[in-house]
């Protein structure tokens, strides 16, 4: 492959996503075999949640066993930034290049899809945002890891809590997205006929 | 021990391997609202691709690795047969709400999407309400069929790759029959 074409091949929007599923496969077995780790993400939410609030009440930090599972006590501290929020953190980084090689940045506020179901409404986007990202995480934290922990680390290590999750994860949102969505889908089939 | 800061080396290569991450799942689509919501109702077939793929490969390679004599730990997760169940339950609910999920949340950041920086917040509020709720979803629902570290492989007593191989055969003839990849618009 010549310069021109890795540059090319760097620039594209998308990749096909079995290179990108196999690449992230080699990405684990990199992070297993040199850094005793496994991609994960949600722990990271935790762990930043309690820094925060270790800011304004120590104390009541102390008293939450939630926290002091991640976070330790104050005569043990355990830091808040560890692998995986370092991690976490360059995830943000990592997407930005990867977008930015394919064109510039454009701010989306109001995703396509939800616009066509539920309209231009910013407001209504980001409460129904903020409102899933609560559910999301507790789910995550009740099941013990979220698509990355769980999906990706506990499904390729064929772990039972891992498929169990996978399971769950498309049983609960597979009809929650023909609910939310099923006028749209109305919508586009009378279109069709 | 710092409150703060683990040692320099454990952040540089957490850094490394985040930065990989958030580049593959960019060039992947699945950092994409329509892509991640379209994968629950069943019209893209990305995400399934991107994660099989990933969990296939991987597991290959884990296993293999291990197979070859390489000193490589596992990282294996407790099964909590209700607590994952039900977590799991309540986590597609948010991720279709969402249209992402924690990881794809924050590499969407990266890339543009401002919806995405509000349901990380949402996220950061759920792990404090969270933290107030353990005492009492552990006491209630954790504990509940908790068998411990296990895997599937060795709860039925075979070895991993009589299930990835036969996962693998099955994958490369299903996942080129669904739509999604790279036709479809990246947001």
């Amino acid at each position: 492959m010549s310069s021109n074409q890795a540059v090319r091949f760097l620039r594209e929007p998308r990749w096909s996503p079995y290179l990108v599923g196999a690449l992230l496969g080699v990405l684990s077995w990199i992070t297993f075999a040199t850094m005793n780790s496994a991609l994960g993400t949600s722990t990271t939410m935790v762990r930043a949640a309690g820094g925060v609030e270790r800011l304004v009440a120590p104390e009541h930090v102390q008293s939450e066993p939630y926290f002091v599972k991640y976070l330790g006590t104050a005569a043990e501290p355990k830091p808040m930034f560890e692998w995986q929020f370092a991690l976490v953190i360059f995830m943000a980084i990592g997407a930005f290049i990867a977008a930015r090689l394919s064109g510039p940045i454009k701010g989306e506020y109001v995703p396509e899809l939800w616009r066509q179901r539920f309209g231009n409404s910013v407001p209504a986007r980001m409460l129904w945002a903020f409102v899933g990202g609560i559910i999301l995480i507790i789910g995550a934290r009740m099941a013990g890891g979220c698509t990355s922990g769980h999906g990706l680390s506990g499904g390729m290590q064929l772990s039972t809590s891992g498929w169990i999750f996978l399971g769950a994860m498309f049983a609960s949102g597979v009809p929650t997205a023909f609910l939310l969505y099923s006028k749209l889908n109305r919508e586009s089939k009378g279109g069709a006929s | 021990m710092n409150a703060w800061f683990a040692d320099p080396t454990t952040l540089l290569l957490g850094a490394l391997a985040g930065l990989v991450f958030g580049f593959l799942l960019f060039k992947g689509g699945v950092t994409s609202f329509n892509v991640i919501v379209n994968q629950f109702r069943l019209t893209d077939f990305t995400v399934l691709k991107v994660m099989l793929t990933a969990i296939i490969v991987g597991g290959l390679g884990i296993y293999g690795m291990r197979a070859i004599g390489m000193d490589i730990a596992m990282h294996v997760k407790g099964t909590e047969l209700l607590g994952n169940t039900l977590g799991g339950l309540i986590f597609g609910v948010g991720m279709v709400l969402l249209g992402y999920c924690p990881g794809t949340a924050v590499a969407a950041i990266g890339s543009g999407s401002r919806h995405a920086i509000v349901g990380v917040l949402g996220m950061l509020v759920g792990a404090g309400i969270y933290a107030e709720m353990y005492p009492w979803v552990n006491e209630h629902i954790l504990g509940v069929g908790s068998i411990g570290k296990v895997t599937i492989p060795e709860q039925i007593g075979i070895s991993p790759f009589a299930l990835l191989i036969p996962l693998a055969v099955l994958a490369a003839f299903l996942m080129p029959q669904l739509a999604g990849g790279r036709s479809t618009t990246a947001a």
